[in-house]
């Protein structure tokens, strides 16, 4: 406590100065300048950097060393001879990526949504030992991406436990991550399993949010279940559930670390996604391609701020359309 | 809650300050010579224990041996090479593809004739540009790619061993009958590599270079691919291996031998000392000469170079550190101790005492040593092409999508065609 | 009816079949959460043969080994079922393809060829610590230890303060400006890390924190996820009480310091467990910025495992265990600031 209130006082006749000068509405940018230094240095700048080697070709690390070449590397993205067939394009894995990631976002979040729901609709009932369960099932969300892999690839193994138990019941071993179709589905059970706890806990804290008599009073309506739920619990807990979708699609379209880990994006292209793609022409291929890979980039970014209006606009009609009725 | 925090943190700042400070006063001692290091065996263990050796010689300077990961050799250090940072020394494969960062040492050696008389069939791979005459490291090691096979899996079948004259095709036969006697899972495996392909490819007919000196995939080459797609399809070749992984990841396949669990791989001399001290006594391993083609009976020649590197704040120890690796007893001794070929003109004739190599791995070494006499000339030039990771990693990326069905052989080919033509265009800019 | 548990909410009287069902859901989440952890935590005990073994078994059994006269190393034991039906323990000299030669531990001078399906390994349930305490001696394990809980405890400290700092001003004041910094805040979180790694290699290398565990520290104390949710929370807070006290004369600083961060103690807790666990379990910043061997983090060291000798599994797994700790420990100790954080910072 004594350094805190040495830090405190040491800081305190600065801002009472700046405040002098700057007038209180004014000393806000004071309060906001550390953070707002970092994010501008290491985040702002870096995508700043990352335009002008999206305009640039070579290998060259440096920017000084770097040749402009305008929009060739998008042209190169986005070059097919045949727009609906992806295998005539000349970044045909870019495409597959995107494909890939939409697929897997998809499907994830809708899962992912699904079971938050249904375990914090679960969680809020009157149960022994709430709070242990709380814990089990946030649990996963704490381990590091890469401790996730590594248990997972470890059980999913060729010589792993559960072929071990397959082997038991006289079925033959299952190639779970060099068949494209089992890899593909454990990268989303693996990201729902890591990641479920958070999205659990939201929707838990929106319904208890709700109060009690909301319930009583439907009871006494005679209302259905199906009603209660869709009429009353939904709808108030709408708020939280846009953020759930939100946040869950962001964090869907930019998977990486687990399934790099996990599966390497093989067998082949099958678990490929778009943030790996980027990361393989820039960096794990020796002969670098930073401008291709600043393109791919930049179109992920921009494709993403539209998913995410566009997700916004879709549910904030739906929530508008729900409080008419 | 805060208080915890607070007490923490003041403690840490006082031991960290301390630290620091400590950190600091050392390091402005000496001179510090930095050597990034990858290993296969126990090769930076043997550099570390030289390097006290050389700290003892050389009162004043310090040596610090960083063991990495070889992902961070491939892909952190050229990054930070690039950026200005980096090693003095390092310990490096992809020998032209640096080539740019390296630092010629030769102003500040004793005798540079030692480095050329033992080190000069190898000196053009270091070399920046054509006739370079700067000295820039040497070579740690001198492997060669080719098979190794599981005896004991071939005397439980009851097969003999294919002869040294014995066509892949000859060896997959061969090793297909042993596979399904001793219910091994796959006959077969290769590194997932394009370094480990090309030797095949080499041995096909494939020429790798057209008239011009510029990468072409031709006829020998696609027919490999088509026969690699084949075999992968048929059973042949364990599915994991290739399959396992997406894009251009490396990955051996050494591990799944150890496992027993196929009967012949494809990897390289480097791979001895591992395989003395993981398989033991668990079974019978042979090395076994590359198999033939319509072409050669070649494998490709390589190693890990040590090299100078231009971000060196210490060049006159760096040299001096690296004189003293290359020194003939130090480099006997780290040869001996790492079970690898050397490098070293004198040396190879001489033959080194491989003491700690049992007589599997005494007789690997001589079958890899002879078979340097049946390295084809185009395996050379392809080894110290400097854009050779242009037709190397997408092979890999290529090839694979081909034998999960992803793509036809000839789609994977074009796709292989285009993305080689596109990664040779940027890295000429 | 299954519509009817799900609505239920507190009121319970007696234990329906729809609690049984809630019950049975929450074990098969349980099984399915924790199993796969608890597989980690056994087989981090195994040696590194029994790990490779298939079937594997969940407790850590090696085998027993016996020493036999003549022969130099102890020999592992198994029970052969010979032809004539007895079943004998016998020590195993060497093991070639589907053959193994056994020997009698009584009777040492003959061996006796066996095929491998008549015999069974004798087992006993032993705890590998060595894998544990091998690790220290391993690699430096102490400075990546220091290294991991410096950069974790500090970038902590920092983003507590810097994020509550900015929230402050985002939430209780108005300045021209304010919606657009708040937005460029809220739109980074659309820019996965990874992809400009390259451009913050570039800026950090510039000012010259490559190679210092600052230079993992600083760059990611912005986080738009702890601004974010430190505003939600502050909002709440009611400007009476700012209004008040700026009556009596105090300071903005004072103002932040003395009131409104100690009421956002709640919402500071979350950030601080979130950090926690992001900067303990950061990878990718520290991959890049760190190749010096004395700077590396836990996370580095665990990936060094993985990337070169994929064989070794044992120390892979008791490495993983290891990080896994201090996590574990931080979050049972303040498990119930989340929900009662997320609770009142969570919802718009």
């Amino acid at each position: 406590m004594r350094f805190l209130a040495f830090f405190f006082n040491l800081l305190e006749p600065v801002f009472a100065l700046s405040q002098k000068w700057l007038g209180q509405s004014r000393l806000a940018w004071l309060f906001v300048g550390p953070n707002l230094l970092v994010f501008g240095l290491f985040t702002f700048l870096p995508i700043v950097i990352n335009v002008f080697y999206a305009t640039s070709a070579g290998v060259a690390l440096m920017p000084a060393d770097r040749p402009f070449s305008g929009l060739e590397n998008f042209q190169t993205l986005f070059e097919c001879r045949d727009y609906f067939d992806f295998q005539t394009c000349r970044k045909d894995v870019f495409w597959r990526a995107i494909g890939n990631t939409l697929q897997f976002s998809v499907i994830q979040v809708t899962l992912m949504v699904l079971f938050s729901l249904l375990t914090a609709l679960v969680l809020n009932r009157k149960i022994i030992g709430r709070g242990f369960w709380r814990g089990v099932f946030f649990y996963p969300v704490l381990l590091s991406p890469v401790v996730v892999a590594l248990i997972w690839k470890w059980l999913l193994k060729s010589q792993g436990v559960f072929n071990a138990a397959l082997v038991a019941m006289d079925h033959p071993p299952i190639e779970w991550l060099t068949d494209s179709h089992w890899a593909f589905f454990w990268t989303i059970f693996v990201s729902i399993w890591a990641h479920m706890g958070f999205y659990t806990l939201i929707l838990l804290a929106g319904l208890q949010a709700i109060p009690k008599d909301v319930y009583e009073a439907a009871l006494m309506d005679k209302a259905s279940p199906w009603r209660t739920l869709t009429r009353i619990t939904l709808p108030l807990l709408m708020p939280n559930l846009i953020v759930v979708l939100v946040l869950a699609m962001i964090r869907a379209v930019q998977v990486f670390d687990e399934v790099f880990v996990l599966t390497g994006g093989g067998p082949g292209s099958a678990t490929t996604f778009i943030v790996q793609f980027i990361y393989q022409t820039g960096f794990a291929e020796q002969i670098h391609l930073y401008g291709l890979a600043a393109a791919a980039s930049l179109a992920l970014a921009v494709g993403l701020i539209v998913l995410t209006l566009l997700q916004l606009k879709l549910t904030r009609a739906k929530d508008a359309g729900q409080k008419v009725r | 809650m805060f208080k915890t925090e607070s007490i923490l943190q003041r403690h840490a700042f006082k031991t960290l300050a301390l630290a620091l400070m400590a950190a600091g006063a050392v390091s402005a001692q000496a001179q510090e010579v930095r050597v990034m290091c990858y290993q296969d065996g126990v090769e930076c263990d043997v550099t570390a224990e030289l390097a006290k050796k050389f700290e003892a010689q050389n009162p004043g300077v310090k040596i610090v041996v960083d063991t990495v990961p070889y992902k961070t050799i491939v892909e952190q250090l050229p990054v930070q090479l690039a950026a200005g940072q980096g090693p003095d020394i390092a310990r490096v494969t992809d020998l032209g593809g640096l080539s740019k960062f390296y630092m010629d040492i030769s102003p500040n050696l004793k005798d540079r004739k030692y480095f050329d008389t033992q080190f000069g069939t190898t000196a053009a791979w270091l070399s920046p540009a054509a006739g370079d005459k700067g000295i820039y490291g040497f070579m740690s090691q001198l492997t060669m790619t080719g098979p190794y096979v599981n005896k004991t899996l071939f005397d439980q079948a009851k097969v003999a061993l294919p002869g040294p004259k014995a066509t892949w095709d000859d060896w997959v036969a061969a090793a297909n009958k042993v596979a399904k006697a001793t219910q091994t899972k796959a006959a077969m495996a290769w590194d997932r590599s394009g370094h480990r392909f090309a030797g095949p490819a080499i041995s096909n007919g494939a020429a790798i270079f057209d008239a011009k000196g510029d990468l072409v995939v031709d006829t020998g080459y696609k027919n490999t691919i088509n026969k690699f797609v084949g075999w992968h399809k048929d059973g042949t070749m364990l599915k994991e291996v290739w399959a396992g992984s997406g894009g251009s990841t490396y990955a051996d396949s050494i591990g799944e031998f150890i496992n027993g669990n196929v009967v012949m791989v494809l990897s390289g001399s480097w791979q001895i000392n591992r395989l003395q001290k993981d398989i033991g006594t668990k079974f019978d391993w042979e090395a076994v000469p590359n198999p033939c083609g319509a072409a050669a009976c070649t494998g490709i020649p390589g190693g890990a170079a040590w090299v100078a590197l231009k971000t060196s704040k210490s060049p006159k120890e760096t040299a001096a550190f690296l004189s003293f690796m290359a020194a003939e007893a130090n480099y006997a001794d780290f040869i001996a101790k790492t079970n690898n070929i050397p490098a070293h003109a004198g040396l190879a004739k001489k033959g080194v005492n491989y003491t700690s190599a049992q007589p599997a791995a005494k007789a690997a070494l001589g079958v890899f040593s002879g078979g340097v006499a049946n390295l084809s000339p185009v395996a050379y030039k392809f080894q110290g092409y400097k854009y050779n990771r242009a037709i190397m990693l997408p092979t890999v990326s290529r090839v694979t999508q081909a034998l999960v069905g992803e793509l036809s052989v000839d789609e994977a080919v074009n796709k292989l065609n285009a993305d080689m033509q596109d990664a040779v265009k940027q890295a000429q800019k | 009816m299954l519509l009817k548990f799900l609505t239920r909410t507190r009121h319970a009287q007696r234990l329906g079949w729809t609690d049984a069902l809630s019950y049975a859901y929450l074990v098969v989440g349980l099984f399915t959460l924790f199993a796969p952890v608890l597989w980690l935590l056994m087989s981090s005990f195994k040696t590194e043969s029994a790990i490779g073994e298939f079937p594997p078994t969940f407790l850590p059994y090696t085998q027993r080994t016996v020493q036999v006269d003549n022969y130099p190393q102890p020999l592992p034991l198994f029970h052969v079922t010979l032809d004539d039906g007895q079943v004998k323990p016998m020590a195993q000299v060497s093991r070639i393809g589907i053959m193994a030669t056994m020997v009698d531990p009584e009777h040492p001078q003959e061996t006796v060829q066996v095929k491998l399906l008549q015999r069974q390994p004798v087992r006993e349930l032993k705890f590998a610590f060595n894998n544990y305490t091998e690790l220290f001696g391993k690699f430096a394990f102490g400075t990546y230890l220091f290294n991991s809980v410096f950069i974790t405890v500090v970038a902590t400290v920092l983003t507590l303060l810097f994020n509550s700092m900015a929230a402050f001003a985002l939430s209780k004041y108005k300045f021209t400006g304010q919606k657009t910094v708040f937005l460029l805040i809220i739109a980074t979180l659309m820019i996965p890390p990874t992809i400009v790694l390259v451009p913050i290699f570039l800026v950090i290398n510039s000012v010259g924190l490559l190679n210092s565990l600052w230079g993992v520290i600083l760059p990611a104390v912005a986080t738009p996820t702890g601004v974010f949710l430190l505003r939600q929370y502050m909002l709440t807070i009611p400007d009476e009480l700012l209004e008040a006290a700026r009556m009596d004369h105090a300071s903005e600083w004072r103002i932040y310091w003395r009131i409104v961060l100690p009421l956002s103690a709640p919402a500071l807790a979350v950030l601080a467990i979130f950090s926690v666990m992001w900067r303990w379990n950061d990878f990718l910043l520290p991959l890049i910025v760190l190749s010096k061997s004395e700077f590396f983090t836990l996370q580095l060291a665990l990936n060094s495992f993985q990337g070169e000798l994929n064989t070794q599994w044992h120390y892979l797994l008791a490495m993983t265990v290891i990080t896994l700790l201090p996590v574990t420990l931080v979050f049972a100790f303040l498990q119930r600031y989340i929900t009662t954080g997320i609770a009142s910072a969570g919802v718009k």
